[in-house]
């Protein structure tokens, strides 16, 4: 008999080969996080012995780790792959984007994203998304039809059924495509495991400089921490998510392993997302909200 | 948590199952008591529901506000859209296909009902089987859930009384089996107090049944791939055509069902052209064997013409091809299907165009009785439909296998996914010829 993670590998592999055959120019959306790299390793697996049928894309806030930043060049090179990088930091210094108040970036990404579709032309778009991660998360479809303007409207979503995922779209719509839909945090965690996937250091335990700010440790930098008043001082953490420095909390861990990694999560009473993610707390729909104007 | 217990959750089996139940059956609040008492909320999500009650000043946690995820949900309080949610024990992983229960939310079910492998439906005691319970055992035999769970809820409104829940479970029983559903595990519940959902009750003395979770967690999963004939659709031919795979050429798919073995003589529809199996690549390694779902990259003797949307099946057990479909369908556009339609039909890995031939009948989910030759299906409508194609199909019935029977209809001017088929007879088909007083004759 398949284990779960089987089942899980095989479904996500079915979705990469369903949108390579049947879309003219998918892209796959890539941040150096687990999420986005376990994704990359099912595609290798999806298309070996060829190459991947298409490129990443990585939308960069300026505010990313450098940590993340160097692991993502580096698997760029490794596997031969392209990389497009829609950078919010251009939007920002040629006046199509203004800096927000609360300096995070997270909500940023949005336009430069829609500006990458609807310039390169791509029609599919891998996220590493998964529904266990947030509750308007859980009502996304594994091929998510978005209009012109990248909006979700989730009353007008396509049925799914059975593993027979309908592509069809309009010029200038896109579908936004979700390999990891079933998997959970700790699913990804046991596929890293068994499939021996290496990752940023930042996703295990290491002294870092980080101070404290609505009951999360955020790392200082040139985003804008820490302000007056927030001390800085030297703990061992580790990240469960990555993303914009600006809202991404660092977790208290010494768990160096990812059998450590993996125990910790199991016995964690925090979401992932509850843990460490500063722009899902600003309203109880602010992921459905933001969805709907287009993010990933 | 020792390596042994990582070892033990690693090779967990998963459950996929739906829910359905009617508005006010407390379907959300079973789906909240299911995940709380089995550890599966965390803490900010308990406390961001506190949070969500108290604003909407509730006394007590609103556990449907759990599962209810749309900003549109919360403030009407029912379900609009299918979600899923996970949640795992030590024996099982489960994804679970939170469905709705309104009447126009039919087609909702019959989603979440498609890649279920167990149906919780929700019945409240006070009001035993309804409509609506009809309707959802209904949907749950024509898409062929191989197991089906009835929870009476609301137990402790019933005075947590025997003979309540023996009615309604004997009423069930006798209708699902009229339905083809062979077994139906009933299961006295109050989701509200928590009895026998994942605890048991203390006070149901008379049921010596499994919890709800106990059920979920024991259930068998999954088919015996070796009872049922392989079929391979081709999904993507991989060329690497690189110096150090210059003649590799490879079908990548995923096993729909059954098992391929090297050396397996197969024929690869429509054309007919057949050849052997040379390797079977099963994402990085080589094997010998591999098994439904695996999704694999088969390699042949013969260098054939094979493109996506052919079928690769043993030459001994190669289903019949056809351009003449007759099928149950379930209507799920808000425009009308009609006879006449020009549409496209994709089946499997393959999409070819249709015409809508006719529409023998459509099906009262309420009463099982049939309309003949109605003039159109509107959403959420259960009819029989025949279909011509514009290339031959190799289809299974429905009955032997949900991959390879099953289609949808999508119409070729915008996209709309307009209908889910189920192909072959079914229950759904009225016994010919069609009778005109709604009788209908099991």
């Amino acid at each position: 008999m398949l284990s779960h993670v089987d089942v899980l590998e095989s479904e996500a592999v079915h979705v990469f080969r369903e949108v390579a055959g049947e879309f003219e120019r998918p892209v796959m959306l890539f941040s150096g996080g687990k999420d986005s790299i376990v994704m990359l390793h099912l595609a290798l697996k999806a298309f070996a012995p060829a190459a991947v049928p298409f490129a990443l894309l990585h939308v960069d806030t300026g505010h990313n780790f450098p940590e993340v930043l160097a692991y993502r060049d580096r698997v760029v090179a490794e596997h031969g792959l392209r990389l497009h990088v829609a950078s919010v930091q251009e939007f920002i210094d040629d006046g199509r984007l203004r800096e927000r108040g609360d300096g995070t970036r997270n909500p940023l990404q949005t336009v430069p994203l829609l500006e990458a579709i609807g310039r390169h032309r791509f029609d599919a778009v891998f996220g590493g998304g998964r529904r266990d991660e947030e509750k308007a998360r859980a009502k996304e479809r594994v091929f998510s039809l978005r209009d012109e303007f990248g909006g979700w409207d989730p009353r007008r979503q396509r049925p799914e059924l059975w593993q027979l995922y309908n592509g069809r779209h309009a010029p200038g719509e896109h579908v936004r495509v979700f390999p990891l839909s079933n998997f959970t945090e700790l699913d990804v965690w046991q596929y890293i495991a068994r499939e021996k996937i290496e990752l940023p250091s930042i996703y295990f335990a290491h002294e870092r400089e980080v101070f404290a700010r609505e009951g999360m440790w955020l790392a200082p930098g040139g985003w804008g921490g820490p302000r007056e008043g927030e001390r800085v001082e030297r703990r061992l953490v580790r990240y469960r998510t990555v993303g914009d420095m600006s809202c991404t909390g660092a977790v208290d861990s010494d768990a160096v392993t990812i059998e450590a990694v993996i125990a910790e999560i199991t016995a964690s009473r925090l979401t992932e997302r509850g843990a460490t993610r500063a722009d899902d707390k600003l309203s109880e729909a602010a992921m459905e909200d933001r969805k709907r104007e287009g993010y990933f | 948590m020792t390596t042994t217990d990582m070892v033990g959750l690693a090779a967990a089996s998963l459950l996929r199952f739906a829910t359905a139940g009617s508005v006010d059956d407390g379907k959300s609040t079973l789906v909240g008591r299911l995940l709380h008492d089995s550890k599966s909320v965390l803490a900010d999500q308990l406390d961001a529901v506190e949070r969500a009650s108290r604003h909407r000043g509730a006394a007590a946690p609103d556990l449907a506000l759990l599962t209810d995820g749309l900003r549109a949900e919360r403030e009407q309080g029912i379900t609009i859209d299918v979600a899923h949610r996970y949640f795992a024990t030590p024996r099982r992983r489960f994804i679970l296909a939170d469905t709705p229960g309104h009447v126009q939310y039919t087609r909702n079910m019959v989603t979440g009902a498609s890649t279920a492998g167990l149906a919780v439906v929700l019945v409240d005691a006070r009001n035993g089987v309804v409509e609506q319970t009809r309707r959802h055992a209904a949907v749950a035999a024509l898409l062929r859930v191989p197991h089906v769970v009835l929870a009476v809820n609301k137990m402790d409104l019933v005075g947590y009384a025997e003979s309540v829940f023996a009615a309604i479970a004997g009423e069930f029983t006798a209708y699902a089996s009229r339905l083809g559903i062979g077994e139906v595990t009933a299961i006295p519940v109050s989701a509200l107090a928590g009895d026998n959902v994942v605890v048991p009750s203390a006070h149901m003395d008379w049921y010596g049944g499994p919890t709800v979770l106990e059920h979920l967690e024991s259930v068998p999963v999954g088919t015996d791939p070796t009872t049922s004939a392989a079929r391979f659709p081709v999904q993507y031919v991989i060329r690497p055509q690189t110096p150090g795979h210059r003649d590799y050429r490879g079908y990548a798919g995923q096993i729909a069902c059954g098992v391929f073995r090297v050396g397996d003589r197969v024929a690869v529809l429509p054309s007919g052209r057949t050849s052997t199996i040379t390797a079977i690549d099963a994402l990085g390694t080589s094997v010998d064997l591999a098994w439904a779902p695996q999704s694999v990259t088969l390699r042949l003797a013969d260098d054939l013409d094979i493109s996506r949307g052919d079928l690769i099946t043993p030459t001994t057990s190669a289903p019949p091809t056809t351009r003449d479909i007759e099928a149950t369908v379930c209507h799920l556009a808000d425009r009308p299907l009609r006879t006449g339609d020009r549409v496209l039909l994709k089946h499997t890995t393959r999409t070819v165009k249709a015409i809508v031939k006719d529409l023998p009948s459509r099906l009262s989910l309420d009463d099982l009785t049939h309309t003949p030759h109605p003039t159109h299906l509107t959403a959420n409508d259960i009819g029989r439909i025949t279909l011509r194609t514009s290339e031959p199909l190799a289809l299974d019935p429905y009955t032997n296998s949900r991959h390879t029977g099953s289609f949808l209809l999508i119409d070729p001017t915008d996209g709309t996914t307009l209908t889910a088929g189920m192909a072959g007879t079914s229950f759904a088909a009225p016994a010919a010829p069609v009778s005109t007083d709604g009788e209908w004759d099991f």
